[in-house]
């Protein structure tokens, strides 16, 4: 009797602690491990970022804030990138064009001249960008994101702890 | 006293992880999803809306779920989910006539043709933006029912509207 009596607070304090826990991660801010190389040189593989989701509750980003959002390619991954635009920005990118029409190009063209598109953030997205541009799927590549995929804005770096900084 | 104010701080965290991961009740607006939901303008439905299925993102053709509308992230709109990653959807008066819904996005629509803001006006929808599953209708209580999983026939991405055709042939 004693054992199951015991057991039982077991359960219910798991319980509590876990719910607790679910809703401190929910709401207020959690631990985010970076992968990948498009956030270099701000961010390398295996960072560990303190974010919160207090601010992104409101959906209103700035410019420059570096946020985790879901991926619009793949519901079941986080993408960790900077906002460049807000809605009723206008970005610039340049065309990107493919590597064999590259070569083509310099052989019949002594100077590579780079085209450029121009559109506009609606309403309602974000424009964002990793800050290694060589090597980064972005916005670039699947045009402007909701706002609602955005999850929580990143604060600061907390692993490796010489490196410690706020972002 | 204290014991009260224990149980309340533990207790909230409890319900709010429940309405998180289980589901909640809410109250639909407006005549986008007639006949399914809202038949009579002059009475509202509610509907619990399960997170539970939404867990892992596996989300079927003919399902009713709850996301967060593109253009204005504070609000949630109710549709049907009509084609998913990979479909080609025959479209209602959107920019182009046929699409092909894009990687992790699926095509969702009002069952109301034309009274209804929908992939129609914005596009394919970014999966991520789903919250959470239409599962049944709990109030009034003469309208108790759960929400089946259906399509009308002319909805039907066309590719699957195509080899089940060779199928009855």
């Amino acid at each position: 009797m004693k054992v199951i009596s015991h057991l039982k607070d077991i359960v219910k304090y798991s319980i509590q602690y876990m719910c607790v826990t679910h809703c401190f991660f929910e709401y207020v801010g959690d631990f985010v491990v970076c992968n990948g190389p498009s956030m270099e040189p701000t961010l390398f593989s295996n960072n560990i970022l303190l974010t919160e989701r207090i601010t992104t509750r409101f959906y209103k980003p700035n410019r420059g804030d570096i946020v985790i959002a879901v991926s619009p390619t793949n519901p079941d991954q986080y993408i960790c990138k900077r906002v460049i635009g807000l809605p009723g920005d206008k970005i610039i990118t340049e065309k990107l064009t493919e590597n064999k029409e590259d070569e083509t190009l310099s052989k019949t063209v002594d100077k590579y001249t780079p085209t450029f598109n121009d559109e506009y953030v609606p309403k309602g997205f974000v424009w964002i960008e990793g800050d290694n541009s060589t090597n980064s799927s972005d916005s670039r590549y699947y045009g402007p994101i909701p706002l609602g995929l955005i999850r929580s804005r990143a604060i600061c770096r907390i692993w490796p702890l010489n490196e410690i900084k706020t972002l | 006293m204290y014991r009260f104010f224990k149980s309340v701080l533990f207790g909230i965290p409890i319900g709010v992880t429940f309405l998180d991961c289980v589901g909640y009740v809410a109250r639909v607006d407006g005549i986008s999803m007639q006949p399914a939901l809202n038949p009579d303008s002059s009475q509202t439905d509610y509907v619990f809306l399960s997170r539970w299925a939404v867990r892992s993102n596996n989300i079927q053709r003919g399902h009713i779920v709850c996301l967060i509308s593109p253009k204005d992230p504070s609000q949630k709109i109710i549709k049907r989910v009509v084609g998913l990653q990979g479909d080609v959807v025959a479209t209602l008066g959107y920019k182009q006539e046929i699409v092909r819904v894009p990687e992790g996005h699926c095509w969702v629509e009002g069952d109301h043709t034309g009274h209804s803001l929908d992939s129609n006006t914005f596009g394919p929808i970014a999966i991520g933006l789903m919250t959470a599953r239409a599962a049944f209708i709990v109030w009034p209580p003469e309208r108790w029912q759960s929400l089946p999983s259906e399509l009308p026939r002319k909805r039907i991405p066309i590719q699957i509207a195509k080899s089940t055709n060779y199928q009855q042939a």
